[in-house]
């Protein structure tokens, strides 16, 4: 064997010699001045007009604490009909059957085009359009008692919901790759079964993060419920302050959970991803 | 006398002004292995996507075990056959895609397992059995838990031999398997393939594998710009070329 040739002069040896720890002088004065400023404005809140007292006093009373319950319930039940709804939906805009698609497409337009206040209000008020509703011979109700604040809530925030979401999953299922489908079809499955077995699990990957979004805007939406008289959070602290005139210290309340209910659902969030996951992460076995 | 297991009768097929297939007529014979060659845009992927109905012809018919694919002719016209009939048609045949397309959430033995109990319908004990067994076959017996993300090229290839042969086709058709993997890991897709030959299944291999061409099959087939050129043994038609054009390929790729 050929003896390697010899290495040249010039370059000294550097094992052993560490990377330095840089001083970092602007990191350090940014962050004190950012603490002052918290401070100042920490300070300020402390000296203002606000009875901390109520704050501390309504954050757990009860009308508050079935506020929340009340803002989580109609979250979670508006945001299982917003995806159920985008799912079929979305399914319709993919069809080749023209006339689901322009159906598909024809929801979205309407719900996406006009304020979600504005949908609440006509749900709540449908008795005005149709004094009874029902179906003819078999049985009919008057609407006021029908479209209760809860229903008109849930079917307002629901549908809006699922004119979002529908673009949500379309983006998800045409991010599965084509082959997918090809090889679904290839061991006999119909399309529908494709998309149940195959295409759909590998689309919840990519649209879980954008859903958790939803949902985060979900919860804080509800509030708009208060306009239609559903007891939610915002909807029972008003209430309070109608009574008690301290109107700052029920919105912080209000504020407060809500910040809770959304830190809560971060977390909730990475571990539906992680779910969802299987088979895209090198797993070390 | 034995019938062809394909029957392909002036088959025509377009993508808009490109004309894929013209006029194509062909038979593949029980236990045959068939390989298809030429460039690219020749139309043999295309040829495989119409037996397996991904592609819908336009012109002429396709019969399979001698039953026309894809319509039903029925008052002098044809009908297209409804979504589950076309699935039921495709059990027959198991396809193989140069991009392996395994279902990535799901593990290697789930993949194997999916058409069987989902589609077929079967019981998920026997058929679990079986896919270990298939498994053994493509040397993969370790694998059965792993993902596809966690394997090679030509281990994924080799389980999706092994999805496709789990719905117990009675016609393989491999489109390109080898194209997209590592020189190196070429041998051992091959080598499956080999031995399936050898076991007396009905293939159609489009390839660009001359040397397993040479080896395994009964049949090649020239096709270009959307015809049959030239067929015959390997040997002939590899060997001692008649036709300009294939001289021409065959000296492009050699």
């Amino acid at each position: 064997m050929k003896q390697a040739p010899a290495l040249a002069q010039g370059f000294p040896d550097l094992s052993g010699m560490r990377i330095a720890r840089e001083p970092h002088w602007f990191r350090w004065i940014s962050a004190a001045l950012i603490v002052l400023v918290l401070a100042a404005i920490a300070r300020a809140f402390a000296n203002g007009q606000i009875e901390w007292s109520y704050v501390s006093r309504f954050l757990t009373a009860k009308v508050i604490l079935e506020g929340i319950v009340n803002t989580m319930v109609m979250a979670v039940l508006a945001m299982m009909l917003g995806i159920f709804l985008g799912i079929v939906v979305a399914i319709m805009r993919l069809s080749p059957n023209p006339v689901l698609k322009s159906v598909a497409a024809g929801y979205t337009w309407l719900f996406r085009g006009t304020p979600l206040i504005l949908q609440l209000l006509l749900w709540f008020n449908l008795a005005l359009v149709f004094p009874t509703i029902g179906i003819p011979g078999l049985w009919s109700a008057r609407a006021v008692d029908v479209m209760t604040p809860f229903l008109a809530a849930l079917l307002g925030l629901g549908i809006n919901q699922g004119a979002y979401t529908s673009e949500v999953m379309r983006a998800g299922m045409l991010s599965v790759d084509i082959g997918q489908y090809e090889a679904a079809q290839a061991i006999g499955m119909g399309r529908l079964r494709a998309l149940r077995r195959i295409v759909l699990p590998q689309a919840m990957r990519v649209v879980i993060p954008p859903l958790g979004n939803e949902f985060i805007g979900m919860v804080k939406a509800t509030s708009l419920a208060s306009v239609i008289q559903y007891p939610e959070l915002l909807h029972n602290a008003e209430n309070i302050y109608y009574a008690n005139s301290r109107v700052i210290e029920l919105l912080i309340v209000a504020g407060l959970w809500y910040l809770l209910a959304v830190s809560i659902l971060t977390p909730l969030q990475m571990l539906l991803e992680r779910r969802f996951a299987r088979g895209t992460l090198r797993l070390a076995r | 006398m034995t019938k062809p297991l394909v029957a392909i009768r002036s088959v025509a097929k377009n993508f808009g002004e490109f004309r894929a297939l013209k006029n194509v007529s062909l038979d593949v014979w029980p236990g045959e292995v068939m390989c298809l060659i030429g460039a690219s845009g020749s139309g043999k992927t295309t040829l495989l996507r119409c037996i397996n109905q991904l592609a819908t012809i336009d012109a002429g018919g396709i019969w399979l075990d001698g039953e026309l694919l894809g319509v039903r002719e029925q008052g002098g016209k044809l009908h297209r056959l409804s979504e589950r009939e076309i699935g039921r048609q495709r059990l027959k045949t198991g396809m193989v895609f140069q991009r392996f397309n395994l279902f990535p959430h799901k593990t290697a033995l789930e993949n194997i397992t999916e058409g069987p109990t989902q589609v077929q319908g079967r019981k998920p004990d026997e058929v679990r059995a079986e896919a270990t067994e298939l498994l053994r076959r493509v040397g993969l017996s370790a694998k059965a838990d792993w993902y596809p993300a966690q394997l090679s090229g030509g281990q994924q290839q080799r389980v999706a031999i092994a999805r496709a042969l789990a719905m117990k086709p009675m016609l393989m058709l491999f489109d390109e398997p080898t194209s997209a993997l590592d020189p190196e890991l070429v041998g051992e897709v091959l080598a499956v393939m080999k031995e399936l030959a050898r076991s007396g299944m009905t293939m159609m291999v489009v390839t660009h594998e001359l040397g397993f061409a040479r080896e395994v099959a009964d049949r090649v087939v020239y096709m270009d710009k959307g015809a049959i050129v030239e067929q015959g043994r390997a040997s002939d038609v590899l060997g001692a070329p008649r036709e300009e054009r294939t001289k021409a390929f065959l000296s492009a790729v050699i």
